[in-house]
């Protein structure tokens, strides 16, 4: 039980959490895993996610009005971690759900529940002090974000506090997926690769398998948000996890 | 180096502060802070040296002083209401008429400067979030003035209930953006700002509209605002001899409470009076009071800053309400958190009701129409006037005019062409 890629390019799946329930999503976790996922991000809904495009904000707000919470994603994290004890999981939040739980609390529990790691989407590394040091006395990875427009001093604090792997945004903007992959991912993972041999992986705007072969080319691992969520959105009740399979199984044809 | 610290009472660990106080500037005690998508880093930084940079440039002072004077009409008055404090037997109300500069609301103040800002840094395209409408109005009015492109993001609740500023934005020149997520109120706005920012980042300048968000902005927002406690202080100097015993101020994000608390905070005997809007009832939900006990309101974090929040116990931000779209958040600017728990301003509310008699009273009184939101702190004002003795002298500030608010005086006070039947069922 550990982030690890053992082959190129490695493939990191996000879901949002209790979208459209917490038994949808543990189904969809092992149909990810067991099609070639490496690491799940398992999404805690929240009921601002302002770094979110329209198709993870919809699937957080279903699943925030269903009552789902943290504890619910930690309890998920369980008994994924039960069911695949190989896989990499790593809790994706927004931070306020995690202060409202307390950091060494949250830390603790994310230890107890099978976590790898965890992802605070505003959690930047200058404020992270108290927070790494919690993660690290629970032996816990905090991956953190790198962007297009980090300058380097900050992708070397970045790649230097980030365990697990770095998770690079391919582009500016919020979630969502596109056509075709701008260059800025690439142009971004050269300049992380200066100060890091860590993994790194690259999220925005991923949907289809051409762009997951082009990320191989440069960096360690593609990450799939938004086009999954989608796809679970859009298939029929009961569907969604021989739809995400399928999915997932194709990517790296 | 940090010290986590844990709520004292029922909660445990809930209100453990996330950082150390000086792990960043841009802290005030354990609040504020920077908590956003990496992607917007640089364009904070950015921002904070800009500013930093205008700051220390005396012809960006000149300018903003020139404008401020000649454009917005400042310094605005301080005008004792004679006929209000007569009728409430007890201390004298004085009111800082921010409602008499251009565009009707202290709003502008930080809007001009802002603008200026974003003009030395070489940024053409604007952004800006609003409740009310009175910051939507401002930016829209600075954009116009120095030819800049502006998008405003407005809850279509919001631009229900403020339609008239919907139609000065548009005729400002804006594009205004409506908002339908969440309660459709300003919160939403700002995400949808804030989504806007991360996306066009590298060529767009957010112009925040109150003392909220991430650092730089609350420092910003207040220094910008600062100019209405400056002048209140030097009035009263004038016209007074002394200094008023009391300050009361709404506090929505807590703009212009900031501006009118912050030159005296160093006088400790100028009691400090934020209201906040306590709705129709103190269930969450019911209301928009942060501070107040029972509320729901703890530590934590929402768009970018560490502050009170209004959340239920799984960390998921509350729906608020009030009668005033400007006071409608859920959480509250982090100097304001600090002033709470120093003890240095006392944080109270006025219900939706209260504000609405305040309105009435200050119209027929004065013969002035508060904002709705600037109505919570005349409300405050006028149960706290009776208990004091006739030498004391209460500082209101008049954040904004009530213009604005004429659909929603209309329908909650029946005072429509159907007025006479509307008074008679409601």
């Amino acid at each position: 039980m550990a982030i690890h890629f053992p082959s190129r390019p490695g493939l990191v799946v996000y879901l949002t959490a209790g979208d459209p329930s917490l038994e949808a999503t543990y189904a969809i976790a092992l149909a990810a895993l067991d099609n070639g996922a490496d690491v799940l991000e398992l999404g805690v809904p929240f009921s601002d996610p302002l770094a979110d495009g329209p198709v993870i904000q919809r699937a957080s707000e279903r699943a925030v009005g269903r009552g789902v919470t943290l504890q619910d994603v930690l309890a998920l994290s369980r008994r994924v971690r039960e069911a695949r004890p190989q896989a990499g999981i790593v809790v994706f939040s927004y931070l306020n759900p995690v202060v409202r739980m307390g950091l060494p609390d949250f830390c603790k529990a994310a230890k107890q529940h099978g976590a790898d790691g965890v992802l605070l989407t505003d959690m930047i590394v200058e404020e992270a002090g108290e927070y790494l040091a919690e993660m690290k006395a629970n032996g816990l990875a905090a991956v953190f974000l790198a962007a297009p427009t980090s300058p380097d001093e900050r992708l070397r604090a970045i790649a230097e506090s980030s365990e697990g792997f770095i998770y690079a945004i391919s582009r500016v903007g919020i979630t969502g997926t596109q056509t075709s992959l701008e260059s800025d991912a690439e142009e971004l993972v050269g300049r992380l690769r200066q100060f890091t041999q860590k993994p790194i992986a690259v999220g925005f705007g991923i949907s289809n398998a051409a762009h997951v072969a082009a990320v191989g080319r440069f960096a360690d691992a593609a990450i799939i948000g938004s086009a999954i969520v989608s796809l679970v959105e859009q298939s029929a009740s009961g569907n969604e996890a021989a739809a995400v399979g399928k999915f997932v199984r194709e990517l790296r044809s | 180096m940090p010290v986590l610290e844990h709520a004292t009472e029922g909660t445990p660990s809930a209100a453990a502060p996330i950082a150390s106080a000086a792990a960043v500037p841009g802290r005030f005690g354990k609040y504020g802070g920077r908590y956003v998508p990496e992607t917007l880093m640089a364009a904070l930084l950015e921002l904070e040296a800009a500013y930093a940079e205008a700051q220390a440039d005396p012809a960006f002072h000149t300018e903003l002083a020139d404008l401020l004077h000649n454009y917005c009409g400042r310094p605005t008055p301080l005008y004792f209401a004679k006929r209000l404090s007569e009728g409430l037997c007890g201390a004298q109300i004085w009111l800082k008429r921010e409602d008499l500069l251009h565009t009707g609301a202290h709003k502008i103040n930080n809007a001009l400067g802002q603008a200026l800002l974003a003009r030395r840094m070489g940024k053409q395209r604007i952004i800006a979030e609003t409740g009310a409408g009175q910051h939507g109005v401002a930016t829209a009015t600075v954009c116009a003035l120095f030819g800049l492109d502006c998008v405003i993001y407005m809850g279509e609740e919001d631009m229900r209930r403020q339609e008239l500023n919907v139609v000065r934005m548009r005729l400002l020149g804006a594009e205004v953006r409506g908002v339908s997520s969440g309660s459709a109120t300003l919160k939403d706005a700002i995400n949808e700002a804030m989504r806007d920012w991360v996306t066009n980042v590298r060529t767009t300048f957010y112009i925040l509209g109150s003392a909220l968000g991430s650092h730089p902005y609350p420092t910003m927002v207040r220094d910008f605002h600062r100019v209405i406690s400056i002048e209140a202080k030097r009035q009263f100097a004038e016209q007074v001899g002394k200094n008023p015993d009391v300050v009361i101020a709404c506090v929505g994000g807590g703009s212009n409470a900031i501006g009118a608390f912050y030159e005296f905070l160093q006088d400790e005997n100028v009691r400090l009076i934020g209201v906040e809007a306590g709705g129709r009832g103190s269930g969450l939900g019911e209301h928009a009071a942060r501070f107040q006990k029972e509320g729901g309101g703890l530590p934590g974090v929402l768009q970018g800053t560490y502050s009170y929040v209004l959340q239920n116990e799984a960390g998921q931000v509350a729906l608020t309400h009030s009668v005033s779209a400007g006071l409608d958040y859920a959480s509250v600017g982090p100097e304001h958190a600090n002033l709470h728990d120093t003890g240095r301003a006392e944080y109270t509310s006025a219900m939706d009701a209260e504000a609405l008699e305040a309105t009435k009273v200050l119209a027929r009184t004065e013969g002035i129409l508060p904002a709705l939101e600037s109505a919570h702190a005349v409300a405050h004002a006028m149960k706290l006037a009776p208990t004091l003795g006739k030498s004391q002298v209460i500082m209101v500030n008049l954040s904004g005019r009530g213009d604005k608010d004429m659909g929603i005086l209309t329908r909650e006070l029946g005072l429509g062409i159907k007025a006479a039947e509307n008074q008679g069922t409601r």
